[in-house]
């Protein structure tokens, strides 16, 4: 039952768009200009496209967040049980932990987290 | 309390009755799905309304105060005028991608707002991971903003798209490790199973005391970062960027981000409420029973409601309270402070778990 209300409920989301949008196009006015399909940046015509290199802390931001959220993610299951499992496990995460902040110092260290 | 239960047991009894079990799953999903747009479009209107009251009132303005009374029918107009206008297509855009995401935008927060407990028995998506699948349902959307930006062809709207999509990513994480630190505490991850503890034990922020404040302060700040608010807000700064990642989007298209955006607020205050407040569970102080049965009588979604209002409220006074933060200022409040305060709190919780020091 959770998963067919699951679907029901990326479904829903799809279909209000769709039908929503199509409403819109049914009553909106419609009317062609070329100056109306130039890109909304500052009054004169667009130099060049932009697509194209980027700056690179954005990356360097995204490899590090990737990192740490995947580790995260393993930490989920333990904190379900963690009552449960006693001493032992609380000392391993603890471990884990460590190794995760160890992670995070050496891209401190690194500069990783600087924005210049 | 009332459960909810009841009535959707009732209603599935009445319909496998006159039709097979297939058509009554159809009719019961048809009949959740009207009503999730109905809550969804509701919410939204309210909080828009709001927003701009609340606003007004931090800068000594009136606000709308023209259409209706009060102002009351504003968000209508404004509804009425977005779905009037335009959708244009622009020349350079990359046609598929810039239709695309805002499918993405809505139906990640629809799910996610699926996900929320109304009143006992009254929740759409109950998983028994059901926290950790709204942490991965709402984070599909920072995916419908970098397409946006990206498919724009504008260098604004890449601009914030890159910003927003570094900002959204980099405050998942305390709102990650916030939540793991709570689920120490309940030690389950299922929505009403979180909550029907907090009914019977009292509310998870009393509970777990110190690093249960620790994790709701980080939680809201996190939380106003990754609805792209407050002093977090510049993916979009209109000053500098025209509009950030929706620059191209005219009409009714731009009104899905609007729409989303709000919606993401009320869910962020909604998971706060959950995880910290109680979710739809009443007020109990423990050996009051004249008061605690008093409050009983007070149903579940007005409770849940109250509270989710109250969050968004205390949202949007850290919204109209700061200035905007420089993108290395917010980078750095993220990775330097919110990272490790969260891990020590997390260290904490489990210690305070561990040798039950919580009430």
């Amino acid at each position: 039952m959770n998963f067919t209300l699951l679907v029901t409920a990326v479904v829903t989301g799809v279909a209000f768009v769709a039908v929503v949008t199509l409403l819109a196009k049914l009553i909106a006015p419609r009317s062609y200009n070329a100056q109306k399909e130039e890109a909304y940046e500052c009054g004169v015509p667009t130099r060049g496209r932009s697509w194209m290199q980027f700056r690179i802390g954005y990356y360097l931001l995204a490899i590090l967040f990737l990192m740490f959220d995947v580790e995260t993610m393993f930490l989920f299951p333990w904190a379900v049980v963690m009552n449960t499992l006693g001493p032992g496990g609380l000392f391993s995460v603890l471990f884990f932990l460590f190794i995760l902040v160890l992670g995070l110092a050496y891209a401190w260290r690194k500069g990783a987290l600087k924005w210049q | 309390m009332f459960d909810f239960k009841i009535v959707t047991e009732w209603l599935h009894g009445a319909l496998t009755g006159i039709m097979p079990e297939w058509a009554a799953i159809l009719t019961e999903s048809v009949l959740v799905a009207l009503a999730v747009i109905t809550l969804y479009a509701v919410f939204a209107i309210i909080l828009i309304y709001m927003e701009r009251k609340v606003c007004a009132f931090f800068q000594c303005r009136l606000g709308p105060n023209r259409v209706g009374k009060w102002g009351l029918l504003q968000v209508f107009c404004d509804v009425f005028k977005m779905l009037t206008k335009e959708i244009i297509n622009l020349r350079n855009t990359d046609m598929f991608l810039h239709n695309l995401a805002p499918f993405l935008v809505v139906t990640a927060s629809m799910v996610t707002f699926a996900c929320l407990p109304w009143n006992r028995g009254a929740q759409m998506i109950d998983f028994n991971v059901g926290l950790f699948f709204i942490l991965a349902a709402s984070s599909v959307g920072v995916v419908g903003i970098l397409l946006a930006g990206w498919s724009s062809n504008n260098k604004y709207s890449l601009i914030g798209a890159m910003r927003s999509g570094a900002q959204i990513i980099s405050y998942e994480l305390s709102i990650g490790m916030t939540m793991l630190t709570m689920i120490c505490l309940t030690g389950t991850m299922s929505i009403q199973g979180i909550v029907e503890q907090q009914y019977a034990e009292g509310w998870n922020i009393f509970r777990g005391h110190i690093p249960a404040v620790i994790a709701f302060l980080i939680y809201l700040i996190a939380g106003n970062a990754e609805c792209n608010r407050g002093p977090f807000d510049l993916p979009e700064c209109e000053s500098e960027l025209t509009a950030g990642y929706h620059t191209e989007y005219s009409g009714m298209h731009f009104g899905y981000y609007y729409l989303a955006e709000y919606l993401n607020l009320f869910i962020c205050a909604g998971i706060a409420t959950l995880v910290f407040l109680g979710g739809w569970a009443p007020l109990h102080i423990a050996g009051l029973d004249g008061f605690n049965n008093v409050m009983d009588f007070i149903p579940g979604a007005v409770w849940f409601i109250g509270k989710t209002f109250f969050v968004v409220f205390l949202l949007m006074w850290m919204r109209w309270t700061f200035p905007r933060l420089r993108i290395d200022q917010i980078l750095a409040l993220e990775w330097k402070y919110l990272v490790p305060i969260s891990m020590l709190n997390l260290v904490l919780m489990a210690l305070l778990v561990a040798f039950g020091l919580h009430f």
